[in-house]
């Protein structure tokens, strides 16, 4: 089966003034479908210049990038943009939900710029973005905006987010980051579940415990690959 | 939990096709309706901001609307009082220089004489004359210096519309005998006699006693002209006493001014020939030569309307200017609200956002704020108009083409102003949107 994420040589370098900081440095890996995989890594070694470039928000300098087996290295913004909204779920570590702006209306963004197929009337929107909260346990919070939310809550809206138009592929950096340890479990539950249904799951943290729960861990090392070992034995959470 | 396996993995849909296809379906507009809803919710969240940046935009529609409400209603004054000076006038005017006051008098000249040819024209129904000289008066124990004091005959209320509040206005009788009698204008009349009676009361003018026979009603200044400041006198006694002529014997007595009375039915341009081809004939000289001009109301009012258009331009002007500086004021909060909002546009493109949809979203923003801040500038305008008009003594009408102008104008001013920060917004990058602080 064609892998779903495949890089070959990925370099991205950043020009500062006359120093050049490679925050990638020639990245080759191969994700595939049905995958839950873990990346590691010292603070600054590239996980999250890699998990932006494999979710497409930001472009290689160097390299090439098989989505699907479909290269998105030559794809315009406004491509990019329509495999962000149908093929992509991501996750941030800092939520990055629309302030002053409720939790429904914040899960139903990604229907809102949704052009494939048939167009999603309001109602329907709202019933599948109501759907996507009822998924990570919140449908009683959809009118509350996020700064009446906890951190775990946020998270989980976000995750909503990421959900509802069902993408086979999320992407989350961080996703406990800024969560206690408590609350970062319920979220990996959630990720969990999703994984069980089939998706696709890249995920960056600096916590073992929680990397562990994962199927494999990609350690990065000043913008290199460490270990990408596919073989990697059962997840010790079971 | 456990992993399980009822579900199969969810693959990518996506061939080379698929793609193509995506980003072709990618270049149409999400649904109108949800650009302006986006826009709106923007506009709501942040009221204070919004409000200020409308407040430019509200004040420069309110300023277009007052500004050619004066306008309009400046000119509506004028023609009303033109119109109120007699209906269907010809004026007949001496030309400058050629009988005025201190021309030539020897050339052709419009004469008193002139008056009585123009009478007998058919399609004329009635004449006045005027024959202007600046007197100091003195009545009363009080002096009024150049006061106007006009020569004119016994039809001139008639002709010109204006009434007597008390006493009677010259007669024939004094044209003939050059009685020397003088009808006030209200406002010299109280002047010099305040709330006594001044009929039969003697005034002093240039050292000739006159005796008031009448005063006449309030009629205000009308073009150039204080009527309430005039004294009307015999056009007879004028001749003879104030503006006594040398010449006189062998050309007649020059006149400055023949109003002539059209008959509503009678063909203007026809009577204005006859008065030409009369008036030629018995000066024995050609048409081209006539010492006067003929003009009708509406000439005046055309004439007096391009003497208001100056008026009108620098309104426009000003009100055009703050309209403009109320665009320069949405293209600036816009400018700061995109800084401000780069997250949010990182956010947006991050679940699929095109450069396209977020262009729209901020321009419907900058539409949307200048069309509220345009209908809430009407009804500032049309308030401000109707106080303005109760308020003072200008007159204000409000024009329902300057609605449609200001509202039009802020839709525009919107767009025009709105594009250059919606581009900007547009060109960002999603990942660099997504880590402004
Ligand atoms: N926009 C940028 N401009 C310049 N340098 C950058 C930029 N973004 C990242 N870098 C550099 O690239 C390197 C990798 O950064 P990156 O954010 O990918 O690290 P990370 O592994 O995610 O670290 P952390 O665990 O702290 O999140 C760092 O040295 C960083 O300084
Ligand atoms: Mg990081």
């Amino acid at each position: 089966m064609v892998p779903i994420i495949q890089t070959e040589g990925l370099r991205k370098i950043y020009e500062m003034g006359s120093v050049q900081v490679k925050a990638l440095d020639g990245v080759d890996i191969r994700i595939d479908v049905g995958e839950f995989v873990a990346v590691m890594g010292s603070s600054g070694s590239g996980k999250s210049t890699l998990m932006n470039i494999l979710g497409c928000l930001d472009r290689p300098t160097e390299g090439q990038y098989f989505l699907a087996g479909e290269d998105v290295s030559g794809l315009n913004k406004v491509q990019l943009a329509a495999i962000r909204n149908r093929q992509l779920g991501f996750i941030f570590q800092s939520f990055n939900l629309l302030a002053r702006t409720s939790a429904l209306r914040n899960v139903m963004l990604p229907l809102v710029y949704k052009r494939n197929g048939r167009g999603l009337s309001t109602d329907e929107r709202e019933e599948r973005a109501m759907a996507a909260l009822e998924a990570v346990g919140l449908a009683d919070r959809a009118d509350h905006e996020p700064n009446e939310l906890s951190g775990g809550q946020r998270q989980r809206v976000a995750i909503a987010r990421a959900l509802v138009n069902d993408p086979a592929l999320i992407m989350a950096d961080e996703p406990t980051g800024n969560l206690d340890t408590r609350t970062g479990e319920e979220i990996m539950e959630i990720l969990h579940d999703l994984h069980a249904r089939g998706r696709t799951i890249v995920m960056v943290t600096h916590e073992p415990h929680i990397a562990a729960q994962t199927q494999r861990t990609i350690t990065m090392v000043d913008g290199r690959i460490a270990t990408a070992d596919a073989q990697e034995e059962e997840p010790q959470w079971q | 939990m456990a992993v399980t396996q009822e579900h199969p993995p969810v693959a990518l849909g996506n061939t080379p096709r698929d793609l193509h296809d995506e980003a072709a379906e990618s270049t149409r507009l999400i649904s109108p309706l949800e650009i302006f809803r986006i826009a709106w919710e923007g506009i709501l969240r942040n009221k204070i901001r919004s409000l200020l940046t409308m407040l430019g935009v509200i004040i420069g529609v309110a300023a277009v609307i007052v500004m050619i409400a004066i306008s309009a209603g400046t000119e509506a004054t004028i023609a009303d009082q033109i119109k109120g000076l007699g209906a269907n006038l010809l004026f007949i005017q001496a030309s400058f220089g050629r009988g005025g006051p201190g021309g030539n008098e020897t050339g052709p000249m419009l004469t008193y004489d002139d008056v009585a040819i123009v009478a007998g024209i058919n399609g004329v129904v009635g004449t006045s004359v005027e024959m202007p000289t600046n007197q100091p008066v003195k009545a009363n124990g009080t002096t009024l210096t150049d006061v106007q004091l006009v020569g004119t005959t016994p039809d001139y209320p008639s002709v010109r519309e204006v009434s007597l509040a008390d006493g009677r206005f010259l007669n024939e009788q004094d044209m003939d005998r050059k009685t020397k009698v003088a009808v006030l204008g209200a406002g010299v009349a109280q002047e010099i006699f305040g709330d006594a009676d001044p009929i039969g009361q003697s005034i002093t003018v240039d050292n000739v006693k006159l005796t008031v026979v009448g005063v006449m009603a309030d009629k205000g200044v009308v073009g150039n002209t204080d009527f309430d400041a005039r004294v009307y006198v015999p056009i007879t006694l004028v001749y003879s006493r104030f503006v006594p002529s040398q010449f006189a014997r062998f050309v007649g007595d020059r006149v400055q001014l023949i109003f002539a009375q059209i008959d509503e039915n009678a063909n203007l341009d026809d009577v204005k020939t006859q008065i030409q081809l009369k008036l030629a004939s018995s000066k024995g000289i050609s048409v081209s030569e006539l010492p006067f001009t003929m003009q009708t109301q509406d000439d005046i009012i055309e004439t007096q309307g391009a003497a208001t258009e100056a008026f009108r331009n620098l309104l426009a002007w000003v009100a055009g200017v703050s309209l403009i500086v109320g665009g320069i004021g949405i293209m600036n909060i816009m400018l700061v609200s995109v800084t401000e909002r780069t997250r949010e546009i990182g956010i947006r493109q991050s679940v699929g956002a095109t450069p396209n949809d977020i262009r729209l979203q901020f321009l419907a923003e900058a539409l949307m704020l200048s069309l509220v801040g345009g209908l809430i500038g009407i009804a500032a305008g049309v308030a401000g108009a109707i106080l303005f008009g109760a308020t003072s003594d200008m007159r204000t009408v409000i024009v329902p083409g300057s609605i449609v102008l200001a509202f039009a104008s802020a839709a525009a001013i919107g767009v025009f102003f709105g594009f250059y920060p919606a581009n900007k917004a547009a060109q960002l990058d999603p990942i660099d949107a997504l880590r402004h602080e």
